[in-house]
């Protein structure tokens, strides 16, 4: 019997090994990717347990952290004016999880980053309890609150860029929401999270308009049709006269034509300057037709269009897609297939503003560890060249027209070079549904161009007739306003 | 009987190594004991008030359940007694830990664990004292069948579904008890039994079919009742752990008792064909065999498993673990993170180096048992060993391989670790049967009789 029960002695061991190089396998090789297991416990339970690390704006922090009992998670976040900065700042709820540059810096606000070893290991060996980095951004808190409160009640976003490095200085979405009503694990948090979902509030207060949402740019699109024909050498610039007739026939539809909003301003064989000053569709419904889509595409491109931005956070896809020849002419006005997010028209903007150059936006500018040591600095990079200096300049000019002389006239700011665009983009089935009012602007000083600014406002509100100039461009104004110097 | 000739050299003069085990004895206190300070430090802050009395009472068990093996036992392996000391001190602590979450049911466990652990040694003790030869149980075999038989189609009757098994049977009063846990040494004593005396029969009375040798019918017989009972236990009772040890060591036993590599075959076939019949018709079996194939999908309710809380907290100890006390295997929640997932605390808390040396305390202790098989040497303690030690080895695997995803999880108890009376009751008597047939082993043969008579008969082994 002695042999058999060898083999069953052997049968055993591997039994054992097996279990052996099973608990091996598990905490071993899978161990990394359980224990960061979205549906593993422990996450958020260590991201509570101690005090996060701050979102800081001009030196102060908009977030914070309080106290809470009867959960498995000692900590809560706090935000101040949560409904202002919810678009920067995303949240971090004990229930909900995190979002935005709260997920995207978790490892710093939680102090468990990597990077802050080093001040982690201090911390236990002298017996502080551990603590979060901070995050310090580069939002301007008068712009942003200059955004939120002249947007009022009504539905939009605002971005607001510094042309020259690529600074984000304000992110707008509204309606927002405050991030601090469903921060705990309480059924008020579940009933003001529910309440914010889509499926229960039509306005969907948790999309980041700004840097999520895309919409038809309409007229401000403008822009990128022009520089794309001056970089193309279709005009030689912004003073020679095009042969484009009013109303403009769209090519290959046997004689369906697109009409002026405004009339009698001369937008017959108009240039790029009365083009622009009076938002001219003919011109750019032909500059468009005559270059043709790949060519507008890659004018597009060269904006951003057709990519994702991280700014860290992830910006929706601005879309100029392939087409047929009547709905790339229409693009040329940014009615057709074409779609833009806030962030991409004051990309566009910023580009022109910054003579052609178009600096990577980012909103954050350094990552600091808990004793102030700088764990990342952000350097500002060039994207693109969407165009030359002087056809940069020259469209400077033209944009200084509209709104000196132009529809572009309610931004104007005494003492200043602003240059705006204004949009009005239809919508829905024969234009039915309430049109979206854009404007997009820059300032210049002689020091430069310290903001390139997108707004956009959902119409709708029972106000009539939607124009970019009189519902967008205050809010613009008072952007611009709070970002430049006294 | 031409192999066990080998092993019956004589003894004499073994030592009977009883210093050794007092010596191991105090290591299996100590280790529990400090693990049960570090808790109370993680915890509490302080050492836990209880420190003293737990070592104290421990080491009481310990001591008595030493000096009767000296007495009453004095050749008997050394190790296997503090191997299960270890493990069911370390089993304590564990529990213990758990009960200060307040949500983990049962609440208050570890005084009731210790109370169980002390009748578990005191069943030790008195198999010890009272079987003073493990051959008188042959005289029981068919006895012992009936009494499993019953043991196993209790619950069928008398029991309450949990966890959608019925593996309890209620005692008003008592408490609920799990027949299974001693159905396995009664089994182990019946096949025991019944294979010493059929194995002959069992093993050439066959017929060459297919290059296999095929078992006669009525030999057969027997053994398509046990294949039958196991699929009952498993189709009623929903117990596929039960099925699987009770087949798993029957076909071990089998096996050793006829030298027939054909009736593994026979018996795979066998388990494979019930278990596929099984799983694909009952429900709760195809729900675990769900949670294994897919162990961190979420549940049909949208909430974690307990199957993928488990393994969180596997994969959360990582290699060093995050110190007894200061894991979340609670999380596991329901009813068996004291019991059945009690691997998870130890993987989360002492870490994968915690996990390895438990198993191979569990792996030291199944080879003792499969050694006193080897030295045994009478074919009735033989099979009855190394049945035992077999349907050890089998639990430790279905259960541990079970908690870490290497199999379908089966719902039983690690033995001695895990919260539950039946089942610390049972290992100990198990363990008190082993360290029975090794005493016997091991004793020193009488001395044999200088004649030359006996030097010749002495020539003709084999």
């Amino acid at each position: 019997m002695n042999k058999p029960m060898r083999r069953v002695a052997v049968f055993c061991g591997l039994l054992i090994l097996a279990l052996l190089l099973r608990v091996n396998y598990v905490q071993f090789i899978q161990s990394d990717e359980l224990q960061n297991d979205q549906h593993n416990r422990r996450v958020a339970i260590e991201r509570y347990a101690h005090p996060r690390g701050d979102i800081i704006v001009d030196g102060n922090a908009i977030t914070g952290s309080t106290e809470t009992s009867g959960t498995d998670f000692e900590w809560k976040r706090t935000y101040t004016d949560g409904e202002m900065w919810s678009p920067v700042t995303g949240y971090a709820s004990q229930g909900f999880g995190t979002t935005q540059l709260e997920s995207l810096y978790d490892g710093i606000l939680t102090g468990d980053d990597d990077r802050l070893f080093f001040s982690r290991t201090i911390d236990m060996l002298t017996g502080k309890d551990k603590k979060g980095g901070n995050v310090i951004t580069t939002l301007n808190e008068d712009a942003q609150r200059a955004a939120f409160e002249t947007l009022g009640d009504r539905n939009g976003a605002v971005a607001a860029i510094n042309p020259e490095t690529g600074a984000i200085l304000a992110l707008v979405s509204k309606p927002s929401y405050d991030p601090s009503s469903f921060a705990g694990l309480g059924s008020d948090d579940g009933e003001a999270w529910s309440a914010l979902q889509k499926d229960d509030n039509e306005n969907d207060p948790m999309l980041n308009r700004a840097l999520r949402e895309t919409y038809p740019p309409g007229s401000t699109f403008k822009l990128v049709t022009a520089a794309a024909a001056l970089e193309n050498g279709l005009l030689d610039d912004v003073e020679q006269e095009t042969d484009y007739d009013v109303p403009f026939e769209l090519p290959d539809t046997d004689g369906r034509t697109v009409g002026n909003s405004i009339d009698n301003v001369g937008c017959e064989d108009a240039n790029i300057i009365v083009g622009l000053q009076w938002s001219c569709n003919n011109v750019f419904l032909g500059i468009s037709a005559d270059l043709g889509n790949e060519t507008m595409i890659e004018a597009a491109e060269s904006f951003g269009f057709n990519e994702f931005h991280d700014i860290p956070v992830r910006s929706a896809v601005s879309s100029y897609p392939e087409d047929n020849r009547p709905q790339n002419s229409q693009a040329g006005i940014g009615q057709a297939s074409n779609r833009a997010t806030p962030l991409q028209m004051a990309m566009v903007v910023s580009a022109i503003a910054n003579d052609g150059k178009l600096m990577e936006p980012y909103m954050v500018d350094q990552l600091v560890a808990p004793n102030l040591n700088v764990v990342e600095q952000h350097q500002p990079t060039e994207l693109s060249r969407p165009l030359s200096p002087e056809n940069a300049q020259a469209l400077q000019e033209a944009m200084e027209v509209t709104v000196e002389d132009g529809t572009g006239k309610p931004a104007e700011i005494p003492g200043v070079r602003v240059g705006g665009k204004t949009g009005t983009a239809q919508q829905g089935v024969d234009n039915k549904e309430s049109p979206y009012a854009w404007f997009v602007s820059y300032a210049k000083t002689d020091d430069g161009s310290p903001v390139a600014v997108a707004v956009v406002v959902e119409g709708g509100s029972g106000e009539g007739e939607v124009s970019g100039g009189r519902l967008a461009a205050p809010v613009a104004k008072a952007v611009m306003e709070a970002v430049l110097p006294n | 009987m031409s192999s066990t000739a080998n092993t019956t050299v004589a003894s004499v003069g073994t030592p009977s190594r009883r210093n050794t085990e007092l010596v191991m004895l105090a290591f299996a206190v100590l280790v529990p004991v400090l693990a049960y300070a570090n808790t109370g430090m993680a915890l509490d802050g302080s050492l836990p008030a209880g420190m003293v009395a737990y070592g104290l009472g421990l080491g009481a068990i310990a001591g008595v359940a030493h000096l009767v093996v000296r007495r009453w036992a004095p050749y008997a392996d050394p190790l296997m007694l503090p191997l299960a000391t270890l493990l069911n001190g370390l089993g304590l602590v564990l529990i213990w830990r758990l009960d200060h979450e307040p949500r983990l049911q049962p609440v208050d466990a570890a005084p009731a664990q210790l109370m169980w652990s002390a009748l578990g040694v005191g069943l030790f003790l008195a198999v010890l004292i009272f079987l003073r030869d493990h051959r008188v149980l042959q005289r029981y075999t068919y006895i012992s069948m009936v009494v499993a038989l019953v043991l196993l189609l209790l619950p069928l009757f008398f029991g309450a579904d949990t966890n959608g098994a019925r593996i309890w049977v209620r005692i008003p009063g008592v408490g609920s008890l799990q027949p299974g846990e001693f159905a396995k040494i009664v089994i182990a004593v019946f096949f025991a039994g019944y294979l010493m005396v059929k194995r002959d029969a069992l093993a050439l009375a066959s017929r060459r079919f297919l290059g296999i040798y095929l078992p006669r019918g009525r030999d057969l017989g027997p053994i398509l009742m046990v294949w039958a009972v196991s699929l009952m236990i498993l189709v009623f009772e929903t117990d596929l752990g039960m099925s699987l040890l009770f087949f798993g060591m029957f076909v071990v036993m089998l096996y050793v008792a006829t030298e027939r590599t054909s009736w593994i075959v026979f018996g795979l076939l066998l388990s494979v064909g019930g278990a596929v019949f099984v799983a694909s018709f009952n429900y709760h079996v195809g729900v675990r065999v769900q949670n294994w194939l897919n162990p961190l999908q979420l549940g049909d309710n949208g909430g974690v498993t307990e199957t993928a809380q488990a393994m969180y907290a596997f994969g959360s100890g990582g290699l060093l673990g995050s110190g007894l006390g200061e894991g979340y295997s609670r999380l596991i929640g329901g009813i068996a993170t004291k019991s059945d997932y009690i691997l998870a605390t130890v993987g989360e808390e002492m870490g994968l180096v915690g996990m390895m040396a438990i198993l191979l305390v569990y792996a030291l202790l199944i080879e003792r048992g499969l050694r006193t098989a080897l030295a045994a040497r009478d074919p009735f303690g033989k099979l009855l060993a190394v049945g035992l030690s077999a349907v050890f080895a089998l639990q430790v695997f279905v259960v541990a391989g079970g908690v870490t995803g290497l199999i379908p999880l089966t719902g039983m108890t690690m033995p001695f670790l895990a919260q539950g009376g039946s089942s610390v009751i049972a290992n100990w008597a198990l363990i008190a049967l082993l360290l029975r047939i090794s005493d016997t082993a091991r004793r020193p043969a009488p001395v044999p009789a200088s004649s030359t008579d006996a030097e010749q008969t002495q020539v003709v082994r084999a």
